[in-house]
This record gives C-alpha cells, sequence and structure tokens, in this order.
C-alpha cells in the first residue's frame, strides 16, 4: 500500500464525517433560496460551531472509553458565569475570560477526579455532577440575563474581510491550539491507548491516568469555550435545563457521525466537528424542504437511532459469543 | 473481591439475626430517612403528622414506580434514559385513548402501558440484539419518544385531560384514608419482590448483572431476558407517567423530565450497584422515600431549584463513593 | 553456590528466594535465577510450572511477595512496567501488549516517544520504528498501519520490534515465536543470535525443545513454581529434559478404570471434521457412554476452542456433530443444555464464567436447573431446596450455609458448586474444561472419584486437563491436540507422561523434530 492509502485508513472516520456534512450541506445550499451567500454561511457556521464546541468536548472523554453526559449542564454554567464577568473595560472582559475557561476545566477535572481516582462509572458519576453544575447555573442565573461586552461578541460572530465567519476562525483556533497539541503530546497518546485496550497500556508504561486526566479537563475547557460562545450569541445567560440536557445528547450524536467510536481509542475531534455541522443541518434541511417543524424532532431522533444503530455491523464478525460479553 | 466478602462476613456474624440478614444499604438509607424525619421534626412538629406522612408517600408512589422498572435495568448492569419522555408518551396516550369511543376509558391505562413496553422493547432489541451501549440508545430513544409526542400534540400541550379512571387511580380512596396511588405503588412493590425473589427471570436478571458470561453459558438466554428487563422498565415508566396524569389531571411536554435522575438516584441510594447485579428491591423503596422527602423538605424550607439540584447530585456522589466503586485495577 | 562462584560469574541480574502466592495457590516458591550478559537463557517447564510469574515479575507486572532482585549487583524493584522498561528490561509478552487501534510506529514508541517543543516527532518516530522493524527483520511492515488491520504474525514481530526498540540490556521472550511462520522464525532467531553478540542478556521461553536447542547457552527447568535444575544447553538430551520437567513430587490416587471391553458401547458425543478458523482443525473424535476421554497438548492449542465449539457458543464452526448418532446443531448453551443432549460444560475461569460471585451458594447451586424446579418460571422452592441439599451432601461442599455469597468459600469448594450446579440437570455428557486447577490434593482427588462414578452411570465425558497426571490417572483414551489438529490418541497402558510430553512438544520419544509447525 502506497503512502496516502494509509492516511485514508487513518483518517477514514474524518472524512466520512466530512463527506456526510458536504452532501448535506450542499443540499441545503442547492435548496436554499438565497443560495451560498456570506450572510447564510454566518448563520449557519455561529448556529454550529456552538455544537462543534461541545462535540469536541464530547470527542476528548469518548476516546478514553468515557462518555460526559455533564458537558452540555457545563456549557450552560459557563454561558452563565460569562454574562456575568466577561464584561466592562477590555482588562476586565480578558480576566473574565480566562475565568470562564478555568471554570470549565476544573467542571471538567472534577469529573476527571470522580472518574479516575474515584473510580465511579462515567455514565453516573457524570449525570450526578451535571445536576450540581446545573443547579451552580441557576444559582448564577436564576432568570434570564446579564450581558455580555458587545464588542468582543460582535468580533467574534461577524465575519472577517467580509467573507469569513470569525466564529469559524475562533474554532479553527481551538483545534490548532487545543486539539492538536493534545493529540500529539504524550498524555494524548496515552488518552488513545488506555481507550483502546487499557490492559495493553498498562503493560507499555503509558501513563493512563494522566492521560485521561487531561482529556476530562480539556473537554472541560472545550465545553466553557462554547458556553462563551454561546453568550456571544445570546447576550444573555441563561440556566435552561433543556438546552444544556439537548447539547450532551447531539454532543454524542456529533461524535458517532464523525466516526469516533463509542468504545473508545479511534477518532477525532475534527471529524466530530464535522458531525457537529452535519447535525446541525439536519435541522435547517427539514427547514429548506419546508418540513413542518414539528416534524424536526422526531426526524433527528431517527436520523440519531439509525446512526447509533450502524456499529452494530461488526457484529457480524464476532466468532466467540462470548466475544459478546466483554 | 472474595477477600472484601469474607470480611464482610466476619463482620456480619457478630450482629443480632434480624441485622445480619438485612442489606448494610438498606438499613443506611432507611436511617437517613429517620434522620431526616427527626431533623425536620425539629424545625416544625407538622413533618411528622400523619397527613404529611401519607401526602409524602402519595408523591413517592409516582416516583417509586418508576424506579422499579429502572431498577430492572441497573441491576442488568444497563441504564434507561429513556424515561423522560417514555413517561410523557405513557400519559399522554392514555389520555389520548380515553377519549377514543366507548371502550376508550376501559383501555386507556393499559394502553398507555403498551406504549411505554413498546419503547422499552426497542431499547431492550438494541441493548441486547444489536449491542449497542445501553446508554446511546435509551437516549436515542427518548428523542424519538419526544419527536412522536411532539408531533403527536402539535407543541402544544394535549387538549385530553386525564379520564377519570386515571385520576381515580391517582387521587381517590379505596381504603378510606389511604391514597390509590400508594396501593398502587403497594401492588407493583409485591409483584417487584415476587419477580426479583420467587421468578426465574429475577435470577436470571440478577445473575446477568453478576457475570453475563456465567449466565450464557449456563444457559440462560440473557439477550431475551434483556430485552424483557427493558421492556418492563419502559412499561412502568409509562405507568408512573399514567399516574402523574391522574394526579395532576392532564398530561403535559416535559413532565417526565423531572424523574429519571432521582429514579436512578433512588435505586443507587438504596444500595443497588450501578454495575449491576447486586441490590435489593426494599433498597430501592427507602431511596424513593429518601428522595421525595429530601425535596418535600427543600421545598419547606423554601430552598430554591438551584441548591436542590446541588444537593441531589453532591448526596449521589457521595453515596456513589461509598458503594459503587469498581475495583481497583491491578 | 560458593561465594567465590558468585564472584566469578558475577551475573548481570540475579533473582533470589522469589515468591508469589495469588490466592492460595503457590504460583512461584523461593525461586532462583542469574542471567548473564551475552548469552541466551532458556526456560523450561510444563504448563503452570510457574513461568510466567516469573516473567511478569521481572516485568515489573506483578509484584513478588518475597524475595530480592538483582541488576548490576544493585538491589531492584519494579512498580510498573514502566519502570522495569526504564531499568532496561523489555518483555514480548505472550498475550499481546499492542494497542490495537494506534499504528504500528505509535505503538513502537509508546513508552517513551521522541519529542519536539514537547509535541510528539513523528517523523522521528518513524525513523525510530522503520530501525526497530529492520533490527527485528520485518522490514515488511509499513509503520503507518493500524496495528488492529495486522495479522497475528505480523503482530507478533511488532511486538518483538517494539521490544527492540526500547534499547533493552535484557530481553524477555515469552513463547514469542508461537504464532510465527517458519521464515519468520528464522529471521528472528538470527535477530537474537545478533543480540547476544552485541552483548545483551536474552531469557528465551519456549515449549519447542528444537527451537531451545538451536538458541540457547543456558537452560533452567520450573516445576512447580520452583527452579530445579540449570545446566549448559547441549548436555542434557530431550529425554532427560522431559523427565526433569515431569518430576516425581507428588502422586494422585485414581480410582481404578474398568476394563477395556467394559465400555465397548455406542458412541455418544461425535463429532466428524469440526473446524473453525484456523484454530481448529478437521477435529473428529467420538466419546462413548461411560468413557472418560481426555484432550492432552500444551496449553492453548485448540483444546477450549474445541469444548466451546461443542456447546454451541462459537459461531462459524464447520462439520458436524452427533449426539446418540443423529446429528445436531447446537446453537447456543440453552440448546446444549436441553434434554435431548444433556450437555454440560465445566468452564474455564470459574470466578468470571462458571459462578456469580457475590451470589449466594444457593442461587449459584440452582443457576443452570431452574428449569428443572420452577413451573411457569415460578421457583418451587421445596423442590429447589431438596435438589439443592441433595447435592451440597453428594459432593460434600463445606459451606457456613446456602445463604452466604459463594465467593466466600474456598477454590476447592467453588469448584465443587460449578460441578454441582451442573450435576443438579442429571447430563448425560459432561465437558469439563480444566477443573482442578487452583485446587487443593483433597478436593482433586475427590473430583477423580465424581469423574468415574459418573462415567459408570452412563455420562460421555470430556475432560481438559493442563496436568498431565491426570490425564494419566484418569481417562481411558486421551486425544493430544497440537496447532488445533489431533495428533496422537493414546489408549489404556499408552498414556504416559513421557509420550503425553512428547506428543504435545509433536516430537516423537526420541529427539526428532515432529512434522507440525
Amino acid at each position: 500500500m502506497s503512502e496516502w492509502r494509509y492516511w485514508l485508513n487513518e483518517q477514514r472516520g474524518t472524512l466520512m464525517g466530512l463527506a456526510i456534512f458536504l452532501l448535506m450541506f450542499a443540499v441545503y445550499i442547492a435548496n436554499h433560496p438565497a443560495g451560498l451567500t456570506a450572510n447564510v454561511a454566518q448563520t449557519a457556521a455561529n448556529k454550529g460551531v456552538l455544537f462543534a464546541f461541545v462535540a469536541m468536548a464530547q470527542t476528548l472523554v469518548v476516546i478514553t472509553a468515557g462518555i460526559d453526559l455533564s458537558v452540555g449542564m457545563i456549557f450552560i454554567l459557563t454561558n452563565c458565569l460569562a454574562s456575568w464577568i466577561v464584561v466592562g473595560e477590555p482588562l476586565p472582559t480578558a480576566l473574565g475570560v480566562v475565568a470562564v475557561l478555568m471554570a470549565g476545566m476544573v467542571c471538567g477535572a472534577i469529573n476527571g477526579l470522580l472518574v479516575i481516582y474515584g473510580r465511579l462509572q462515567p455514565i453516573v458519576a457524570t449525570i450526578a455532577t451535571g445536576a450540581v453544575y446545573f443547579g451552580l447555573a441557576l444559582l448564577l442565573r436564576p432568570f434570564p440575563g446579564g450581558s455580555v461586552n458587545e464588542d468582543l461578541a460582535d468580533a467574534l460572530t461577524g465575519r472577517l474581510f467580509g467573507v469569513i465567519p470569525s466564529s469559524l476562525v475562533a474554532l479553527a483556533a481551538a483545534v490548532l491550539l487545543v486539539w492538536l497539541p493534545f493529540r500529539r503530546s504524550r498524555l494524548g497518546r496515552a488518552a488513545y491507548a488506555a481507550g483502546s485496550s487499557e490492559q495493553a497500556a498498562f503493560m507499555s508504561g503509558v501513563p493512563i491516568r494522566r492521560g485521561k486526566f487531561a482529556a476530562y479537563t480539556l473537554a472541560g475547557l472545550l465545553a466553557a469555550m462554547g458556553g462563551l460562545f454561546l453568550t456571544f450569541f445570546t447576550y444573555t445567560g441563561e440556566a435552561a435545563y433543556a438546552s444544556g440536557s439537548g447539547y450532551t445528547l447531539w454532543s454524542i450524536a456529533a461524535v458517532v457521525l464523525g466516526g469516533v467510536s463509542l468504545y473508545g481509542g479511534r477518532g477525532s475531534a475534527v471529524g466530530a466537528i464535522f458531525g457537529a455541522f452535519a447535525a446541525r443541518t439536519t435541522g435547517d434541511m427539514l427547514f429548506v424542504f419546508d418540513v413542518d417543524p414539528l416534524w424536526q424532532p422526531l426526524l433527528q431522533g431517527v436520523v440519531l437511532m439509525i446512526a447509533v444503530s450502524i456499529g452494530s455491523i461488526a457484529l457480524l464478525r464476532v466468532r466467540n459469543r462470548l466475544d459478546w460479553f466483554q | 473481591m472474595s477477600d472484601t466478602s469474607e470480611n464482610r462476613i466476619s463482620i456480619r456474624t457478630r450482629l443480632p439475626a434480624f441485622l445480619r440478614r438485612a442489606d448494610p444499604a438498606v438499613l443506611t438509607a432507611f436511617g437517613c430517612i429517620l434522620l431526616l424525619l427527626f431533623m425536620s421534626s425539629l424545625y416544625s412538629s407538622n413533618f411528622l403528622s400523619l397527613n404529611y406522612l401519607l401526602q409524602q408517600l402519595k408523591v413517592a408512589s409516582f416516583l417509586g414506580v418508576v424506579a422499579a422498572g429502572i431498577m430492572v435495568v441497573i441491576l442488568l448492569g444497563h441504564i434507561d434514559l429513556s424515561v423522560p419522555w417514555v413517561m410523557t408518551t405513557g400519559a399522554m396516550m392514555a389520555c389520548a385513548a380515553a377519549s377514543f369511543g366507548g371502550m376508550g376509558p376501559v383501555i386507556a391505562i393499559p394502553f398507555g402501558i403498551l406504549c411505554g413496553a413498546a419503547f422499552g422493547l426497542l431499547n431492550g432489541f438494541g441493548v441486547a440484539y444489536l449491542r449497542i451501549p445501553s446508554m446511546i440508545v435509551t437516549l436515542a430513544t427518548n428523542v424519538v419518544a419526544q419527536g412522536l409526542m411532539v408531533v403527536y400534540t402539535g407543541g402544544f400541550s394535549p387538549q385530553d385531560s386525564a379520564p377519570p379512571a386515571v385520576r381515580w387511580l391517582a387521587t381517590g380512596f379505596v381504603i378510606p384514608g389511604l391514597p390509590n396511588a400508594i396501593l398502587v405503588w403497594i401492588a407493583i412493590s409485591a409483584v417487584m419482590v415476587f419477580l426479583f425473589t420467587r421468578t426465574s427471570f429475577g435470577r436470571a436478571v440478577y445473575g446477568i448483572g453478576n457475570s453475563e458470561r456465567a449466565a450464557y453459558l449456563s444457559g440462560v438466554d440473557t439477550r431475551r431476558v434483556v430485552m424483557i428487563a427493558f421492556a418492563i422498565s419502559g412499561a412502568l415508566s409509562a405507568f408512573g407517567g399514567v399516574l402523574l396524569a391522574g394526579y395532576s389531571s392532564k398530561a403535559a411536554q416535559a413532565m417526565g423530565d423531572a424523574y429519571l435522575l432521582p429514579a436512578i438516584a433512588a435505586v443507587v441510594l438504596g444500595g443497588t450497584s450501578i454495575l449491576g447485579g447486586r441490590g435489593s428491591y426494599l433498597g430501592t423503596v427507602a431511596g424513593v422515600i429518601l428522595i421525595t422527602l429530601l425535596q418535600s423538605i427543600l421545598s419547606v424550607m423554601q430552598m430554591p431549584e438551584a441548591g436542590r439540584q446541588i444537593v441531589y447530585g453532591v448526596v449521589i456522589i457521595v453515596m456513589l463513593l461509598l458503594y459503587g466503586r469498581t475495583p481497583p485495577n491491578r | 553456590m560458593t561465594t567465590a562462584e558468585i564472584q566469578a560469574t558475577s551475573p548481570l541480574f540475579r533473582m533470589e528466594g522469589v515468591s508469589k502466592r495469588y490466592g492460595g495457590v503457590r504460583a512461584l516458591e523461593n525461586a532462583k535465577l542469574d542471567v548473564e550478559a551475552g548469552h541466551i537463557h532458556a526456560i523450561l517447564g510444563e504448563n503452570g510450572a510457574g513461568k510466567s510469574t516469573l516473567i511478569k515479575i521481572m516485568a515489573g507486572v506483578v509484584a513478588a511477595d518475597e524475595g530480592r532482585m538483582l541488576l548490576d549487583g544493585r538491589e531492584i524493584t519494579f512498580r510498573s512496567p514502566a519502570a522495569a522498561a526504564a531499568a532496561g528490561i523489555a518483555c514480548v509478552f505472550q498475550e499481546l501488549s499492542l494497542i490495537p487501534d494506534l499504528s504500528v510506529a505509535d505503538n513502537i514508541a509508546i513508552a517513551d516517544p521522541p519529542r519536539r517543543f514537547g509535541l510528539i516527532d513523528r517523523r522521528a518516530q518513524r525513523a525510530i520504528a522503520e530501525e526497530a522493524l529492520a533490527r527485528a527483520g520485518a522490514e515488511d511492515i509499513h509503520p503507518r498501519a493500524a496495528v488492529k488491520d495486522l495479522p497475528l504474525s505480523r503482530r507478533q514481530m511488532v511486538e518483538i520490534a517494539k521490544a527492540l526498540a526500547s534499547k533493552p540490556r535484557i530481553l524477555i521472550l515469552d513463547e514469542a515465536t508461537s504464532a510465527l511462520t517458519a521464515g519468520d522464525v528464522a529471521k528472528v532467531f538470527a535477530v537474537l543470535k545478533r543480540l547476544r553478540s552485541e552483548g545483551l542478556a536474552l531469557l528465551y521461553i519456549s515449549h519447542r525443545m528444537h527451537e531451545i536447542a538451536e538458541l540457547a547457552d543456558t537452560c533452567t527447568v520450573f516445576r512447580n513454581g520452583r527452579n530445579v535444575a540449570s545446566f549448559r544447553a547441549g548436555t542434557r538430551s530431550s529425554s532427560e529434559v522431559v523427565e526433569m520437567m515431569i518430576g516425581r513430587e507428588y502422586s494422585n490416587v485414581f480410582p481404578p478404570k474398568p476394563q477395556r471391553a467394559a465400555i465397548a458401547k455406542p458412541p455418544r458425543l461425535e463429532c466428524r471434521n469440526l473446524g473453525w478458523g484456523d484454530r481448529l482443525r478437521d477435529i473428529s473424535l467420538s466419546v462413548a457412554e461411560g468413557e472418560v476421554v481426555g484432550l492432552g497438548g500444551l496449553d492453548g492449542q485448540g483444546q477450549r476452542d474445541l469444548l466451546l465449539a461443542l456447546f454451541g457458543v462459537l459461531r462459524g464452526t464447520t462439520g458436524s456433530v452427533l449426539i446418540d448418532g443423529a446429528p445436531m446443531a447446537i446453537a447456543s448453551p440453552a440448546v446444549a443444555r436441553a434434554s435431548r443432549s444433556a450437555m454440560a460444560l465445566i468452564p474455564e475461569d470459574r470466578k468470571t464464567e462458571g459462578l456469580m460471585l457475590p451470589m449466594t451458594v444457593r442461587e449459584n447451586l440452582s443457576f443452570a436447573a431452574l428449569d428443572h424446579v420452577s413451573r411457569g418460571g415460578i421457583i418451587d422452592r421445596t423442590a429447589e431446596g431438596q435438589l439443592i441439599d441433595e447435592m451440597v451432601r453428594l459432593l460434600a461442599i463445606k459451606t457456613a450455609g446456602l445463604d452466604v455469597p459463594v465467593g466466600a468459600l474456598s477454590g476447592g469448594n467453588q469448584q465443587k458448586v460449578v460441578i454441582a450446579k451442573w450435576l443438579m440437570r442429571k447430563p448425560r455428557i459432561v465437558l469439563l474444561n480444566d477443573p482442578t486447577r487452583g485446587i487443593d490434593v483433597g478436593t482433586k482427588q475427590e473430583m477423580y472419584q465424581l469423574l468415574r462414578r459418573l462415567a459408570d452411570v452412563g455420562a460421555a465425558i470430556l475432560f481438559y486437563s493442563t496436568d498431565y497426571d491426570e490425564l494419566i490417572g484418569c481417562c481411558d483414551r486421551v486425544l493430544v491436540l497440537y496447532d488445533g489438529r489431533i495428533v496422537r490418541e493414546l489408549e489404556g497402558r499408552d498414556i504416559t507422561e513421557h509420550a503425553l510430553i512428547a506428543s504435545a512438544l509433536n516430537v516423537d520419544s526420541g529427539d526428532r523434530e515432529g512434522t507440525a509447525a
């Protein structure tokens, strides 16, 4: 096999996510009354970026063969926090942004500590921490409100040079500054190794615990970035339970669509970003095809159901039935 | 693993007989209930009145029915996150069936439960035969159920109000002074205890929760057991929804949202291992009462929703750290 | 050994008085080992002689209970495999330690990947991987290939390359050639000889006698967790080595076997040309009622797969299974245990496959026979209790009560529960997968009596054991498997330790090499 075929094999999941997204987006644009204008692109980007951040966060945890059901609540909590502190002069605003990101990291780190050192099952541990994070969000914003530094918000949700949606640029920056370094670091490799086969990783002397902890913590950071952007779009903070659990749910769907294995060890956050945009476009598609918006949740549910069933094709290859039970 | 169970036995043999047989987690949960009642009685003596306690049991019975279902699934080592919208589906379908001609009121309750069981079967099929992680399948089912209900109601709360039979079941009295909802809960509890202790299905559930390999190699059709367990969970979720609709006299969007976390918490607080295979039904009853009391006292004390969420989360984490840890790696 | 001798040799690595227990089972007892630089040191021993435990302790995977290890004369302890690797000990494990989803290069450099500015330098990593693969003689493997896409033999080569890449001073190879093709084995041998000349110490564990004869400078034989002999290679014949591996430490009392003529009954269980991928090849056998047939051979030659295949666990088997002369499709354990075949399988690992440890003795005992004591899914507690009492008495299970968790019982009694749980169904065909591993001698003898009694009342018994004494003492016939095939059938007086070990190693009784491989 030549070099590029190996590359293709490595990136298969990500490319599949990209293909799904491009296909859906092309259909969407082709049927959009205005076509692909800078405006349409900006709106699509801004809506998709929120999903993308949360999906990236979920990817980091899923790679370690875990799951983070509190990711949507961290997103909501940081949104509420940002609506208090990302305000005023440039300096306080900057400090506020840093504090919001730190808060997200602390939430992620707490999840990591409970799962790794507390040896709790990720599912239940993160359901419980999710309740705590949502409670804190409600404490901050019992009613929707607050504000944000509007100059910053407009700059990050507008367009660069009149064409490029600046939210996409911010997303790319997150990929370059958080995801790629993580993936290329020893800890990132440890997270992959632990997710793929914890026993083999242990035998190989990989720093399993630190790798997993880094994954959970960075997941909190990425969710907080999403929370910041939510504040920039809405100018307010709101502790909406349905929104938080919705983002958690769709982050899992995006991860699956983006070719990340729920059993750990395989996939890329870039794929999950495409998965998030694809999931986002599902909603928009129904709009351009003039489907009654009432049908939207059902169709999305069916798409999700199909997406998660695809993985079970691998079952056909199992030859020893005892392998079902591992 | 065998070391810890040996230790536990040696401690237990020194206890009096009736305590020796009980699960320490169940005793802890009942102890917490007494402690809560005692502390709240210092705040106001009303907390110990028969009326208040019966009222709490009535409220607890909705959660109790849902928790009974989810416990079957948790004992298997799985989880059912489709509770919120399956509950809502059960409630809405029962209300809808009631207005369906002459037979309507008769079939209302069974029809609601049947819809729940159907969603449960969908979950069970995904988990047992497609071997998709239960968390994912049940999340997806939750969305599908929500989607169906949104289409059905047109996005608004449904027009049908709860039929009299449903209302009677939730709020009426067969025995004066004792609300029917409590009777329903007692009846379901009796069935569950029978199921867990006297049937081969119950034994299989515990067996699969402990080691699905061993159960399979013993000749148990583990996939069928898993599927039935999810169907039971779906049916009881829906039944909980029906009762709730009777209590509030109508079905509403998102009425089940507030039940998923407390139901899981009640099961776990009652000493059932989230990894499956261990736990007693009595513990779940204790967990349900504990959660309901906690909720009620926090709201009487005017603790805001935010505080309640935080208290839940923290209580669950602490209890999990006490009971629910996986064994260390080496 | 005198002080003068110790100073004279001054080994690179020394292990003294090392012991390790798993629960009540003694895996290694007062083991001693000297490893010298520039030598290939072969470790020999039967299944369960303690070789794997020895390696795991050296590689930091498990910690020893007693004893000490010296490297360059300094005492060392390893808290983790990483610590052992840092000290220069690399291990090629029998169960592969590769991470399936990562690429070959990622795996080779996993312990300490090259870094630039804190990030993994992929170009440098690739260079390392290519060099290591070349040293191992596996240039055909592409460094970017994902490990899970490689066949087993290639993975084993990657494993060797990975061990070489860490530039070890001591290299341990545990059955490292078991999955390799003949061509690969030649390459690996050349590599090992070169490493020896470069001054590495190599520890080579293998069951293949001819490999040891070709490679080793020194041999150490292990038996029952102790090192029983060390000698220079080539000073003992294969036959003598086999005798050392067998030893004469204990003998068990076995019940008398019936005369051969008395059991010429029709076959109850037969299989014809049974195959399963490359793990089982063309297996034909028959077991008559009243007969105890043993499965012999080295561990992992397909014996477990054969039992699982008969019990309906494996998918995609070829060939046919006949019960009482009639073909029967057994698609699951549920079908296997049903009344027509009435099979029972005593599984390999009682802790995860035979029992539910936290559940009570009562619940475990009746778990496989609930359909016998229930009506309409409702358990008849009286019937259940009677059957359980009968079994507890029959097998003399020692327990503090029926309602204690089965995990609290001793290993021997746990195993009795596993067997009793199946006897409750009155099986007509009993498959046993190494049922006496890790249990005490007394219980073992009770089990032998039980096997014979079962056969006497008409059951057909297929019995896999890693303990050759048991096969000799219990079985009317023994089928020896090698590489998924039946290579030899021994009957009556021909079942001897020498014959068993020789055919297990697939060599003839002399020193000539066998045909397979």
